[in-house]
């Protein structure tokens, strides 16, 4: 009986708070936009017995899917979101690695603040470290005076609100993410190997390819993901960093819902935000259970 | 053969320097007495001063706060509940749908979480308010908590929970005396991690609060879309600043925890 309970809490909260939530999504993404409260048609009657249930479901189709392939803003929206996500995980990785791998060259004393330093960020405000860009960005911000006074440039650099501003936001916020499980993977290496490397002739920086690289493969990997996956449906940081120009599905989605007011279209980009998600999330998960395996 | 060179001597220092320079940037102009941000015009408190007579952001602070205790706190219960469930509670009927809610949310774009809930909540016709976003932050949160707490659920030795029922522990009174001191550390930082999220969360808020109810960083996310402000300068002094002495405090007395725990360890060997 206890054993029920509390099985049953947890599960009964989560399939009211997270699976029914889904479910109503996918329903209104197969219904009409309706102006009404609320604004999409057809509601489900229980009341009206069997045939109002068969009703209700013969009314759904795939309108709104139908929709977003012929509207050329939605496939631009995915597709630069693809890239941006895709790019900024790349300038995470080239500027991740070299911190991680500096960690775990320092000194042992050195480890517990060096770790604390790259956590600290972590627990500050997401929205707040994104903000601390705007100051720095914008045509009179901190970096234009600085280059201007340096005299590297002679005009200010127009930064804030493009795709630039988005990717320095993206490496910015997400890096913990991509240092802390390449550190992880370095810490379990073990030197002689780089040592025989070396003894059988290996320079230093063919013995970091040759080595180091692929022994932390699995690190890279998981850090990628991690990066990868919330930067694809990032709402905070295309709204504060990019401009007008700057597609991305999580801001489509908001605007969408908020300013259009259109939730059968709204509930239809989540839906396909979601199955493009499916497949990272897979091979995520193939990776973990993987380094898991060879832990054991 | 570990040897730190130049080349890792810089990589970390130019690294940091990426990490902390925009929050330090941050934090000086907070006292910039110009209400031009980007033109010093010398030391001033006075954004403080104009931030902490701003009611529409002291309501929302508090708001936040209440939010955070009180999902953070019920997400523990119920992700330790759903931890325990994960590791021990053996073959069940749905036991990977149960498993699949657990992680799912966790990699969930915030604004399908958001959106979803928004539509429940709407279907079965909740006012939006301080209890709704209660309830989307406690889903989201006990996830996290329930990845947390079972990874130290996995590490730690079932035979201690095993002697403890074997004592005649009811199964309960093994879970009070013997697990929960064992996984203490793990609910824990469970909790800090949930209240963190909660106090964070803008996407999900601004889709499950109501107009009775506005959270700081829905109240802050409003104030910046129009540009860089100095009184949010000011109020992200603080929160940086209140975060920085939780993190580092923390760690200094985990650090000391493990340190006597070392020494008894080493004093229990001695004696034996």
């Amino acid at each position: 009986m206890r054993r029920f309970t509390l099985i049953a809490v947890p599960y009964l909260w989560l399939l009211a708070l997270f699976l029914v939530p889904f479910l109503i999504v996918l329903k209104i993404s197969l219904s009409d936009t309706a102006l009404a409260i609320p604004p999409y048609t057809p509601t489900l009657d229980f009341s009206g017995g069997w045939s109002a249930i068969k009703d209700f479901f013969s009314k759904l189709d795939f309108e709104n899917f139908i929709f977003l392939t012929e509207d050329d803003l939605y496939w631009k929206a995915y597709l630069s979101s693809l890239q941006i996500a895709g790019i900024s995980t790349l300038l995470t990785l080239l500027v991740g690695y070299p911190i991680a791998y500096g960690m775990v060259q320092a000194p042992d004393e050195w480890r517990p603040t060096l770790m604390m330093l790259v956590i600290l960020p972590f627990w500050t405000s997401f929205l707040i470290r994104v903000y601390s860009w705007m100051g720095i960005l914008s045509n009179e911000g901190f970096l234009n005076q600085f280059l201007l006074w340096t005299g590297l440039i002679s005009e200010p650099l127009i930064i804030l609100n493009t795709k630039i501003a988005v990717y320095i936001g993206i490496v910015y916020t997400y890096l913990p993410f991509m240092i802390l499980p390449i550190y992880a993977a370095l810490e379990k290496l073990d030197i002689s190997l780089l040592e025989a490397a070396e003894d059988l002739g290996c320079s230093r920086l063919s013995a970091f390819w040759l080595v180091t690289i692929p022994l932390s493969k699995g690190g890279i990997i998981a850090g990628s993901f991690l990066v990868f996956i919330p930067a694809l449906g990032e709402f905070v940081i295309p709204s504060l960093l990019g401009g007008s120009g700057t597609l991305m599905i999580g801001k489509i989605l908001w605007e969408e819902f908020f300013s259009n007011r259109d939730w059968p279209v709204a509930s239809a980009v989540a839906v396909i935000l979601l199955l493009i998600l499916i497949i990272p999330i897979i091979l995520f998960q193939r990776n973990e259970q993987k380094a898991r395996e060879a832990d054991q | 053969m570990r040897r730190f060179t130049w080349f890792n001597a810089t990589s970390l220092t130019l690294g940091f320097a990426f990490l902390y320079l925009p929050m330090i940037i941050l934090v000086i102009y907070s006292f910039n007495a110009s209400k031009l941000v980007t033109v010093w015009a010398g030391f001033s408190t006075k954004w403080y001063g104009t931030l902490l007579q701003n009611q529409a952001f002291l309501d929302a602070a508090w708001v936040t706060i209440k939010v955070a205790v009180i999902s953070s706190t019920i997400a523990t219960v119920l992700g330790t509940m759903a931890a325990y469930v994960l590791v021990r509670a053996g073959r069940f009927a749905g036991r990977t749908l149960f498993s699949g809610m657990i992680y799912a949310p966790l990699v969930m774009p915030e604004v399908i979480t958001g959106l979803s809930l928004l539509l429940l909540f709407i279907g079965i016709g909740l006012d939006r308010g301080i209890f709704t976003i209660i309830l989307a932050h406690t889903t989201f949160a006990m996830c996290y908590v329930s990845v947390v707490v079972s990874s130290r659920l996995v590490s730690f030795d079932k035979s201690l929970e095993e002697a403890a029922l074997d004592l005649g522990c009811s199964a309960f009174d093994a879970f009070r005396l013997v697990t929960l001191p064992i996984i203490a550390p793990a609910v824990i930082s469970g909790w800090l991690l949930a209240f963190t999220l909660s106090l964070d969360d803008l996407v999900i808020a601004s889709f499950t609060a109501g107009p009775s109810a506005t959270t700081l960083p829905i109240k802050i996310f409003s104030a910046v879309r129009l540009g860089v402000s100095p009184e949010i300068n000011a109020l992200s002094t603080i929160m940086i600043g209140l975060v920085s002495i939780g993190v580092i405090s923390a760690s200094i007395i985990s650090k000391r925890a493990a340190v006597a725990q070392q020494r008894d360890e080493q004093a229990a060997a001695r004696t034996s």
